[in-house]
């Protein structure tokens, strides 16, 4: 079990956490603007990083807030945690 | 390639199994090919396999960043079916079930293919209509498929717990009697020995390092053991399908996840049939040597660690003693990770690229294992045309923009 810590409550076990998947995944301003495949890249085409990776957890059974996270998805280590569009801190 | 048979084995006994040829060769990997599958596992061997014995193609080699049956075909639970929902699915999991029931008189080998039925089970009155929907559409599709009633189900398996009062109840449940297990490293090692008796090059611990493109078509591959010139590429690698397919430039609809499963001590026959629960998440089947072999689901976070977090398992374990309560008490032995590429539908990717002579195999999530002979025999089918049997051709990369998706999430019998 991963130990998260949440930019809010502290570290935590993971079971109290829910997982967002990639972050960094704007919703497009205007989607009528869009084609076909633009769209596809957006809804469903993801990076799947394996090593460093930027994603978003939210602290479901907690403050109930998303935050991102930086993890490898190798080693599974997560290197830091802080708020959506926030300031890195000590994880 | 030596022909498998009783007497062979008697010969061999008197001989003390010292004289057993190698099942494949271990061939250098040549300069060129008219074919190259990426990914040694069963998708991906029996793609070759196809691709010779009915494609009648020659010079093809797949590459294997390990060995033969250390990846997802030696880590799953070995279930095959094909009752899923949709028309598209379960005519192609139906494709795969009938090679199945074949495949060792095919193949000269003994892969132990086991039709002792599959039950899924139903807890609420919610799935009950799923499953009674799925059973009917199983049956338009000419799939064998049937309802159980609680009554049923305790008959034909003494040690489940179909008690009113359980926390979540057995309502009823599916049945396909034509589906069960197989020993799963035996079916990568039958296409092996198969595909080699055909000529096909089987090179181990070849890694691929890169995809050489050229005016929008593939010319060949970069690897750790030297580059080789091909105009057709099949990427079979599941877990990893997101990282090779980079090396062209593809981006994917998939997320690779760890899937857990475990086995316990050997017991002695209790299960002779395999039981799946969608709703409290777990499956169990007995296998020859006794062992339980349980599956759990997927874990939540992308991760190519071939390991996940310990909740998980103990999930699944908890439903597994819901449903057997004399499992409570049984030890498991081993436990381990696969990396499995879902993709937004559930369903598979078989296909043409954007790039010309470079095909897709993957996104098979947690339930490839049972697709195994009919994954490769439409790809196999896919890269001798350049042009999709018509069993694959729902599946094509080009659903995630148009839309046409195929959701085997809620509506198939999920785990797997």
């Amino acid at each position: 079990m991963l130990l998260i810590q949440c930019p809010w409550c502290g570290r935590r076990d993971e079971s109290e956490f829910s997982y967002g998947g990639e972050a960094d995944i704007a919703r497009p301003e205007n989607p009528d603007a869009l084609n076909d495949a633009q769209w596809a890249d957006y809804l469903f085409m993801r990076s799947n990083r394996k090593g460093h990776n930027r994603e978003i957890w939210n602290h479901q059974h907690g403050c109930r807030r998303w935050f991102v996270a930086e993890r490898d998805t190798v080693s599974y280590e997560i290197q830091a945690t802080f708020p959506m569009g926030g300031q890195e801190q000590d994880s | 390639m030596e022909k498998y048979s009783a007497l062979k084995l008697i010969r061999h006994a008197l001989e003390s199994n010292r004289k057993w040829p190698r099942a494949w060769r271990r061939p250098e990997p040549a300069k060129q090919y008219d074919a190259v599958v990426v990914g040694g596992g069963g998708h991906g061997l029996a793609t070759a396999y196809y691709l010779a014995s009915q494609h009648g193609m020659r010079r093809i080699a797949v590459l294997e960043k390990g060995w033969i049956g250390g990846g997802n075909t030696g880590r799953n639970t070995t279930i095959v079916r094909s009752n899923y929902l949709w028309t598209e699915a379960s005519l192609l999991y139906e494709k795969s079930l009938q090679l199945w029931e074949t495949l060792s008189q095919e193949l000269n080998y003994n892969i132990m293919f086991s039709q002792r039925g599959v039950y899924n089970l139903g807890h609420t009155l919610q799935d009950m209509r799923d499953i009674e929907r799925r059973v009917a559409a199983n049956r338009l599709n000419g799939i064998d498929a049937e309802v159980v009633s609680p009554e049923q189900i305790k008959a034909a398996i003494p040690i489940i717990n179909t008690s009113r009062t359980a926390r979540y109840p057995i309502l009823g449940a599916s049945l396909q009697r034509r589906a069960g297990v197989a020993r799963h490293d035996a079916v990568a090692w039958a296409f092996a020995r198969a595909a080699d008796a055909l000529g096909v090059d089987i090179i181990e611990q070849c890694e691929v390092r890169g995809i050489d493109c050229e005016g929008g078509r593939v010319t060949g591959l970069q690897t750790s053991r030297g580059s080789i010139a091909t105009g057709r590429v099949g990427l079979v690698v599941a877990g990893h399908a997101s990282v090779v397919a980079d090396m062209a430039g593809l981006r994917l609809p998939l997320e690779s996840h760890p899937l857990q499963a475990f086995v316990s001590e050997p017991l002695r026959p209790l299960l002779d049939t395999v039981v799946m629960s969608n709703a409290v998440h777990g499956y169990a089947s007995q296998s020859d040597k006794g062992e339980l072999v349980i599956g759990a689901g997927i874990d939540a976070y992308n991760g190519y660690g071939q390991r996940g977090s310990f909740h998980t398992i103990e999930h699944a374990m908890q439903a597994m003693v819901e449903l057997f309560p004399c499992f409570s008490r049984v030890r498991m032995l081993r436990l381990w990770g696969g990396i499995v590429d879902v993709s937004p539908d559930a369903c598979p990717i078989i296909g043409k690229t954007p790039i010309e002579g470079l095909y897709l195999n993957c996104g098979w999530g947690t339930g490839g294992f049972k697709a195994t002979p009919g994954s490769g025999w439409v790809l196999a089918h896919t890269m001798a045309h350049d042009d999709p049997h018509e069993l694959n051709a729902p599946f094509g990369l080009d659903r995630f923009t148009t839309g046409a998706l195929i959701d085997e999430h809620g509506a198939a019998a999920v785990a797997h």
